[in-house]
């Protein structure tokens, strides 16, 4: 009897655990307001596989539900591994295309890309995730930072609020005299090495850190994954960070405005600042291979162009050895860039594709054989 | 609580046949020799015998061939990347394993957070514990101390993300002032030193409060078991001598209950030292090494083994988390070593 209850009692406590523990999931794709994609060529394989980049998974599960809608039968299984795991998985014929934060390598990945496809791989940048240095100062909503001084709060050479720096682009707001808290990534993550790539591209060399998967700015307190540092922000008076906007949104944090490679106004994070920037950037890959010159986006010179974004590639055979697979990609591939589901991203914190850009990977994706 | 005890039992039979909450274990280990004496000349229950003989000494032989085959497997996986290491293990405090080619990992770090968290952790519980067990076995009655053990022991069953959760975003707010104003009266003293860390929330100070109430339930209920197992002779012969409740305590209760104090202790301290998920939330990560501060942040061993656990695609840095590994389960053992030494090894009943 005694035995009993301790059992029930143990029993509740795990049952409003695992209530309370399913509070805190990640947030899944809206079955709601998922309408079929006019004019895609359906058919080939029914199951297509990939995997890899945890950053674009929230994109892809969007992107699955219209696909699915779209051509009745036919689905894709994204498995959000890795970036790294989903490239390896591509190049051992496990996975039908790979989801990648970065392009493949030049030199060996690309020659086992070559051999895996008995063509060439073509790296399709399809999300794009905007970055936000968001900030928690009491009565300041609209800071306004450039690549250089963001830089120097970064790499620990600003250290208070009120800095000469900090108060020549903010001038007429009362900053206060409190010291930077800079919170940032302890886990590796893509959006940390893309954050420190654009510190190094624009601060004209005054970052001085390596752009890695870790943090090297040498300041600040860590904290764990994306929600880790939105939170850390939030709750610790007069500190920064680096974070994908959809974290920032939900987590009310305010976001500092930057002033681009250009040195006009300063640019507020938005679908179309971030569009802007992504209409500018150069292409270094060949043909329809449209592997990124990131360092273009990151000293977009535009205005009204918001240069911080995390680009995500899908890589592609440009041949497949199976038609029927080549169908399938094509198919979902079109169904990405439909406005049906591009319209969706905002909410999942990507941004549309501006026009322009899209027609290019439209062109590519429609020459996939 | 019986249930409790003994289940420990076994697992500790090997170690410690004489630790206090063993009495249960010396049952089990002798219940066998008068049931032999019955089934002489019954070919039946002498099978039966038999079969349950092999039942028990097998399960004892597979927890220490688990506990063997997990060190050789720590040692096979680390061996190679510690061959391929260009740091000092034992001393250098970067955990850098980036580049397979160039490995460059050192425990220093991770050992002083450990320690520093665990220990503190057990100095904020082992009080805190003792009193709880003193005032349910001692000072209430059977009815209003029940209800009350319940509850402590609810504690243990509560998941560990939830109480990372409830330090960092509850309780490092509430502990605020008062690192405030140890740091600023007490920081000449080593332990409250301004630390590597530029907040004084999610530092080894929260997650050792967090981590002392999760062990709280441990070593409360071993505690509370081993004194209420006093002999009741012990007691009234103080009684009788006119003490009083205190010197009954001091004089009958505590010297009884010490060794399984001090084992219950450690169980605490053993998943103190093993907490993964509750440290790696609250306990926030510094750019650089700790200097003995209970206001530092970094990583303990399982902490740093949980947040790369994700990025494991290569055997060497792979390898190089593992022989953090290996160090917290020799720890592990090390603690425990103390423990006997301490307790003393045997019960002054």
């Amino acid at each position: 009897m005694r035995y009993q209850r301790r059992v029930a009692a143990v029993g509740l406590i795990a049952a409003s655990a695992l209530v309370l523990g399913a509070c805190g999931s990640d947030e899944n794709a809206g079955g709601g307001g998922v309408t079929a994609v006019e004019g895609v060529q359906c058919g080939g394989k029914p199951d297509l596989r990939s995997s890899g980049s945890s950053a674009q998974n929230n994109a892809m599960t969007r992107f699955v539900a219209t696909y699915q809608q779209t051509c009745q039968g036919q689905t894709l299984n994204y498995t959000p591994s890795g970036s790294g795991a989903g490239r390896n998985e591509f190049l051992g014929g496990q996975t039908d295309f790979a989801g990648s934060d970065s392009a493949l390598k030049d030199g060996d990945e690309t020659n086992r890309a070559q051999q895996r496809c008995a063509s060439p791989a073509w790296n399709l940048p399809l999300v794009f995730g905007p970055v936000a240095v968001a900030y928690n100062v009491a009565g300041v909503t609209d800071l306004v930072l450039d690549g250089t001084t963001t830089a120097r709060i970064f790499n620990g050479q600003i250290t208070t609020w009120n800095d000469p720096a900090i108060a020549a682009l903010n001038q007429g707001k009362q900053l206060p005299a409190a010291p930077i808290v800079v919170n940032f990534r302890s886990d590796e993550s893509g959006t940390t090495e893309n954050f420190q790539k654009y510190l190094v591209a624009a601060s004209n060399g005054a970052y001085g850190k390596e752009a890695a998967q870790t943090f090297n700015g040498g300041v600040g307190a860590g904290a764990r994954g994306s929600q880790g540092v939105a939170d850390a922000t939030k709750n610790t008076p007069n500190s920064i960070t680096y974070v994908e906007a959809s974290f920032a949104q939900r987590g009310g944090l305010a976001m500092a405005q930057i002033i681009n490679a250009g040195g006009g106004a300063p640019v507020a994070l938005s679908p179309e600042s971030v569009g802007a920037a992504i209409n500018n950037v150069q292409v270094s890959g060949q043909g329809n291979d449209l592997k990124l010159d990131l360092n273009s986006l990151y000293q977009a010179s535009a205005p009204g162009a918001y240069p911080i974004a995390l680009a995500t590639y899908e890589i592609v055979c440009s041949n497949y050895a199976d038609d029927q697979t080549a169908s399938a990609v094509r198919a979902f591939l079109s169904t990405a860039l439909s406005p049906n589901a591009q319209q969706a991203l905002p909410e999942a914190g990507y941004v549309p594709l501006p026009d322009q850009f899209k027609q290019r990977l439209t062109t590519a994706v429609n020459a996939i054989q | 609580m019986t249930e409790r005890t003994t289940e420990q039992a076994p697992s500790r039979s090997s170690q410690d046949e004489s630790s206090a909450a063993g009495s249960s274990t010396i049952d089990t280990v002798t219940e066998p020799d008068p049931a032999r004496g019955r089934s002489q000349g019954s070919p039946i229950q002498g099978r039966g015998e038999r079969i349950f003989r092999g039942l028990t000494s097998g399960s004892g032989l597979l927890v220490v061939a688990a506990v063997a085959a997990i060190g050789l497997f720590l040692l096979v996986q680390a061996v190679p990347s510690l061959l391929a290491n260009n740091a000092n293990f034992f001393t250098s405090p970067v955990f850098d394993t980036r580049d397979a080619a160039n490995l460059n990992f050192g425990i220093r770090d991770l050992l002083v957070v450990t320690l520093l968290s665990s220990l503190f952790a057990l100095a904020i519980a082992m009080p805190i514990s003792l009193g709880i067990a003193l005032f349910l076995t001692q000072y209430t009655p059977k009815r209003v101390s029940r209800p009350f053990a319940y509850i402590i022991d609810l504690l243990a069953a509560v998941p560990s993300i939830i109480y990372g959760l409830w330090g960092i975003a509850v309780l490092a707010p509430a502990l605020l002032p008062i690192a405030e104003w140890l740091s600023g009266n007490l920081g000449w003293f080593f332990l409250f030193a301004p630390g590597n860390l530029p907040v004084l929330t999610g530092t080894i100070f929260t997650g050792g409060v967090v981590l002392a109430v999760m062990i709280l339930p441990i070593i409360t209920a071993v505690t509370r078991e081993v004194f209420s197992q006093t002999p009741r002779f012990h007691i009234e012969a103080a009684q009788a001598l006119g003490a009083t409740r205190w010197e009954v305590i001091r004089m009958a209760v505590l010297p009884y209950g010490r060794s399984g104090y001090i084992a219950g202790s450690m169980l605490g301290l053993g998943r103190a030292l093993g907490e993964t998920i509750a440290v790696l939330i609250v306990i926030r990560a510094a750019t650089t090494p700790s200097g003995f501060s209970l206001f530092d942040g970094g990583y303990t061993f399982a902490s740093l083994i949980a947040s790369a656990a994700s990025e494991f695609s290569q055997p060497l840095p792979t390898g190089a988390y593992i022989a953090a590994g290996l160090v917290l389960f020799v720890l592990t053992f090390v603690v425990n070593a103390i423990a006997r030494v301490v307790a003393g090894g045997k019960v002054n009943g």
